[in-house]
């Protein structure tokens, strides 16, 4: 395995657990108690999950307040959307072009069918 | 979930799992597989709609039969190519293509992509796979195009959680 950052990432992110958190955080910095409780986990395994989070440059846990407050980071996590996100611009668009051809040619075809249609009717 | 706006817009799922080697996407369009089909293996329609709408496509070779060779390039406004080639290994009307895919501006970098269709009424399943020789490749190759959007992170932050939860 790579050691690059968008790897760490997403090694991070291949987590349920890991992704549940960081959802948790995209609403407003928790403490590690708080973050614990949905979930059936101690608070060392807690711990754990952050860590990753932390290595992983997703999140940060402030030093200064007593309750030690995690918080999202939205850098390294745009940076790995922006990674997903080019290539679902690329076949996003083409999905959407490939469709406007398709129904290019459905309208063609109704209109070749139409006027032959039209053509039987002339001779009743 | 974001709304595109647009009803008959193709909604395309992905699955870009962490560490693999593979891709896989899956659309539904609202058209009849020959229809599809016919989009994939004819030139001229395949040029209206592969790529983002910036380039051109400039196809010089498009062989569709099993052994045919095909080569499009890219082209932008700024005259900036991007070109792409490969070899059909099949090409199964009006259900499966199967081919190579190399990018020109990383040569040597080979991938295996696979088209199926499958009917739905009057509508189309389309799904596509491509498989990379390494994971590096992979994602080398969907960072490549990289330009950095000014989408807002929060904003899809939902979406990647959605499709790393399907790549499960």
């Amino acid at each position: 395995m790579t050691s690059d950052p968008l790897s760490v990432t997403f090694a991070a992110l291949a987590d349920p657990t890991r992704r549940a958190i960081l959802a948790r955080l995209a609403e407003g910095q928790a403490s590690v108690t708080e973050l614990a409780k949905p979930f059936d986990l101690s608070l060392p395994g807690i711990s754990k999950h952050l860590k990753v989070l932390q290595r992983a440059g997703l999140i940060t846990q402030s030093r200064n307040a007593q309750w030690r407050p995690c918080r999202l980071e939205g850098g390294r996590l745009k940076e790995a959307s922006d990674w997903v996100g080019e290539y679902r611009r690329f076949w996003d668009e083409s999905f959407q072009r490939l469709d406007a051809v398709l129904q290019d040619l459905i309208q063609e075809e109704k209109i070749r069918h139409d006027d032959a249609g039209r053509k039987d009717d002339a001779q009743d | 979930m974001t709304t595109q706006g647009e009803k008959t817009m193709p909604r395309t799922e992905y699955v870009i799992e962490p560490g693999k080697m593979d891709i896989t996407t899956t659309t539904v369009i609202d058209a009849p597989r020959e229809l599809v089909f016919k989009a994939y293996t004819d030139p001229k329609l395949f040029a209206r709609w592969w790529g983002p709408r910036r380039y051109r496509a400039d196809i010089e070779k498009f062989e569709s039969r099993p052994g045919g060779e095909w080569s499009v390039a890219h082209v932008g406004e700024d005259g900036s190519r991007h070109a792409f080639r490969g070899v059909n290994h099949d090409v199964v009307a009006p259900e499966r293509i199967c081919q190579t895919f190399e990018y020109l501006g990383v040569p040597g970098h080979v991938a295996l992509q696979t088209a199926t269709f499958e009917p739905l009424g009057d509508k189309t399943r389309i799904t596509g796979q491509i498989v990379f020789q390494s994971v590096m490749d992979r994602d080398g190759m969907v960072a490549s195009g990289m330009q950095s959007g000014a989408d807002e992170s929060m904003e899809r932050l939902g979406e990647l959680l959605d499709e790393m939860k399907s790549g499960k």
